[in-house]
């Protein structure tokens, strides 16, 4: 039970995928406009992660060493479909909000890094585990940003203004102003990186 | 079909809605092989190849099988397993005949399959000019030519990253924002730059 | 340990030029027309000057100060990016504008790249693009010349570029600053004084501001018109900040060429793209995005016309 926490809690903070593996920034960049489109990326992402894991980790048995990357991207592709259609069906909004993302989860580089690092040469169980790790950390990273880049450009968090008479840094909504967060914070994070040792 | 069309895809591929700087596809390879400008030139080289050519492979499957058979769900599986199909197929190809051109960018291809690029500019693609709505003939070559143009923007940005880059190594960035950091830093203010073009009309 | 013997590398030779008296030479050469733009928009604009110098200052010590770097403010470079950042804004902008501008250009301009010497992009147009981006609303409100109580006036650019005549601005008008604009970039005369100083002195050599100007001028006369070759491209190169741009932020050591074939292509690739804009864009003004763009392709122009050293390939 100790060892499925720490493979939980790794993603969150010590193999933090954004701000420590630095993986699966295009989406990061691309829907941290605001915390509501971060949610929803972050949640589709950790599905797709979660279920993938699992999967991949019960059939690596079956699956030749030599086409294991197609057989991983088959599966991933797959979770990434049903993803679609479920946000298409029950939540058109966020699917148009978060536009060619969705599908692009294929190409997220945390999920099939995970599946080739973690999932294929681990249990089930393990990877079940660090598959909610990774996805929190994933989502948690998105939400920083997003409350950030919300914060800054548009004065408001959730719709309700958080400086009254801030007058709203259009910029940092914009993409230059998504480079420039995930920049600064990426040295950030290497600073305390630092600092810890 | 028309020459504005045509004008408005490159410009706003190239410039204003930039795959990299704008679109934000493709910035692991981006930021990762950046460093020199050799490497950074032969990988968009390949990028330009691969994003025009499957942008025209995607388009025959979507047109002629997903479309009329009510697939549409199956967009995705369908083009990431193409696009990683013809990539595997390149670089077989590429290292039989042409060992030359191998070495120097036959080690990104296989990278080539999970940048998000080749896969966002079919997705692009069939969202904008892959349905019936499109006449046939100009629905393959403006997406064909947007393909084309997404990998210009590319190199283009490629390019100028990789150079200063190069530059930078004589500089004494501060140690926490070395390498990555640093690299979003410039690629932020590239963006800002671009925005010079925001809003073109002829 | 008394050994004087004192190993250095090349170069040996040094003028008696040095970074802190070319810096403030340029101030010095901004002077003119920072008196035309106070005289022009009244106390406003010097107050929103006053503001960007002191507070591009203020960040280069608390930067340093944080970085634990030696205080290199007396160089007189944040000065100048403080000057710049100041000529490029409207007069009657919020006085937190500047001390804003001023910030991100001296932090994310110049010292994140290590410092003076160091930066790919002028500090000060990185302080302008950002502000521009942000807050819209503030940097295109232009007031009208000689008028002390901020009646808003168009641009002459932005006049142009809704294809009307400006039979109501003479050139005189044009050329001694009776327009409105940005602070520093209205009176052309001045800044061509203070562009005469500079070249005069050898600071500055010709070939970026005159390729810069001529070929702006050479694509508005072609395209600028109605029909091709017809364009009034005399209105279009007195107008708005290109002789700012070109005499004094597209020369800047740092962002641009070594070569003077590098800052010939340097030069014509600004004024190509600043014509564009201008013509084509959604923003009636280019200067500022044109040179930050240049400025991203001076290390691949560099390459390119880097002299080969005598016995390498």
């Amino acid at each position: 039970m100790k060892r499925l926490i720490k493979e939980f809690a790794k993603g969150i903070i010590r193999e933090n995928p954004t701000f420590v593996l630095a993986l699966g920034l295009c989406p990061t960049l691309a829907v941290s406009v605001s915390v509501g489109n971060a949610v929803g990326m972050g949640c589709a992402s950790t599905f797709v992660i979660v279920c993938s894991n699992v999967i991949i980790a019960s059939l690596k048995k079956l699956i030749p060493d030599k086409i294991r990357i197609p057989c991983f991207i088959v599966v991933i592709a797959t979770f990434v479909t049903i993803a679609e259609m479920t946000l298409k069906a029950y939540f058109p909004p966020m699917n148009r909000a978060l536009g060619i993302y969705v599908p692009l989860i294929v190409v997220n580089c945390i999920v099939l890094g995970r599946a080739e690092a973690f999932a294929s040469k681990n249990t089930v169980i393990a990877s079940l585990f660090d598959g909610i790790g990774m996805g929190a950390g994933f989502t948690l990273a998105l939400i920083l940003i997003s409350a950030i880049r919300e914060m800054m450009g548009t004065g408001k968090l959730f719709g309700l203004t958080v400086f009254p008479g801030f007058e709203p840094a259009l910029a940092i909504g914009m993409p230059s102003g998504a480079l420039l967060i995930i920049g600064l914070l990426l040295g950030f994070f290497n600073t305390i990186k630092e600092r810890a040792k | 079909m028309n020459a504005t069309q045509f004008l408005v895809i490159f410009i706003s591929n190239v410039f204003i809605y930039n795959v990299i700087l704008s679109r934000f596809l493709g910035l692991c390879s981006f930021i990762a092989i950046s460093k020199e400008t050799r490497p950074a030139l032969a990988m968009s080289f390949a990028v330009l190849f691969v994003t025009t050519m499957s942008s025209m492979i995607t388009w025959a499957i979507y047109r002629f099988l997903l479309e009329p058979f009510g697939m549409t769900y199956l967009r995705t599986i369908s083009f990431i397993l193409v696009i990683a199909a013809f990539v595997q197929l390149v670089e077989m190809v590429v290292r039989k005949f042409a060992p030359h051109l191998y070495r120097i960018f036959g080690i990104y291809l296989p990278l080539i399959t999970c940048n998000c690029a080749v896969l966002g500019v079919a997705v692009l693609n069939s969202e904008m000019f892959f349905g019936a709505k499109t006449p046939v003939l100009a629905s393959f070559v403006y997406s064909s030519f947007q393909g084309f143009c997404v990998g210009l923007g590319y190199m283009l940005a490629m390019l100028l990253m990789s150079a200063i880059r190069e530059r930078l190594e004589s500089c004494s960035v501060p140690k926490a924002m070395k390498d990555f950091p640093i690299g979003f830093i410039i690629a932020s203010i590239m963006s800002m730059a671009f925005m010079g073009f925001n809003g073109f009309r002829f | 340990m008394n050994n004087k013997l004192i190993v250095s590398t090349s170069p040996h030779l040094h003028t008696k030029e040095s970074v802190n008296s070319i810096m403030w030479l340029v101030c010095l050469a901004l002077l003119p027309s920072g008196i035309a733009g106070v005289y022009m928009f009244g106390p406003a604009a010097l107050r929103a000057i006053a503001i960007a110098v002191v507070s591009s200052v203020v960040a280069e010590f608390a930067i340093q100060a944080a970085l634990k770097k030696k205080a290199s403010a007396s160089d007189g470079s944040a000065v100048l990016t403080g000057l710049l950042l100041s000529y490029n804004l409207p007069a009657h902008c919020p006085f937190w504008i500047p001390a804003v501008g001023a910030f991100v250009a001296i932090a994310i301009g110049k010292q994140i790249f290590g410092g003076l010497g160091q930066n790919i992009f002028n500090p000060a147009l990185v302080g302008r693009a950002f502000l521009t981006a942000s807050w819209p609303q503030h940097m295109t409100r232009f007031t009208a010349p000689l008028s002390y109580d901020a009646i808003t006036q168009a641009t002459p650019l932005a006049l142009l570029k809704e294809n009307k005549m400006i039979e109501q601005i003479s050139y005189l008008d044009l050329f001694l600053g009776n327009k409105g604009g940005c602070i520093g970039e209205v009176c052309v005369a001045a800044l061509l004084l203070g562009g005469i100083f500079l070249l005069a002195r050898r600071i500055i050599s010709w070939h970026i501001p005159v390729t810069y100007i001529a070929v702006t001028g050479l694509m508005c006369f072609i395209f600028g018109g109605k029909t091709l070759f017809s364009g009034n491209w005399l209105s279009y190169i007195l107008s708005g900040g290109l002789f700012l741009g070109a005499f004094f932020m597209a020369t800047d050591y740092v962002t641009s060429p070594l070569t003077h074939k590098g800052q010939i292509v340097f030069g014509a690739g600004c004024g190509l793209l600043t014509a564009i804009i201008r013509l084509w864009g959604g923003y009636p003004e280019g200067v500022s995005y044109s040179i930050l763009m240049m400025n991203a392709a001076v290390p691949l122009i560099d390459r390119y016309t880097k002299k080969r050293i005598f016995g390498t390939r």
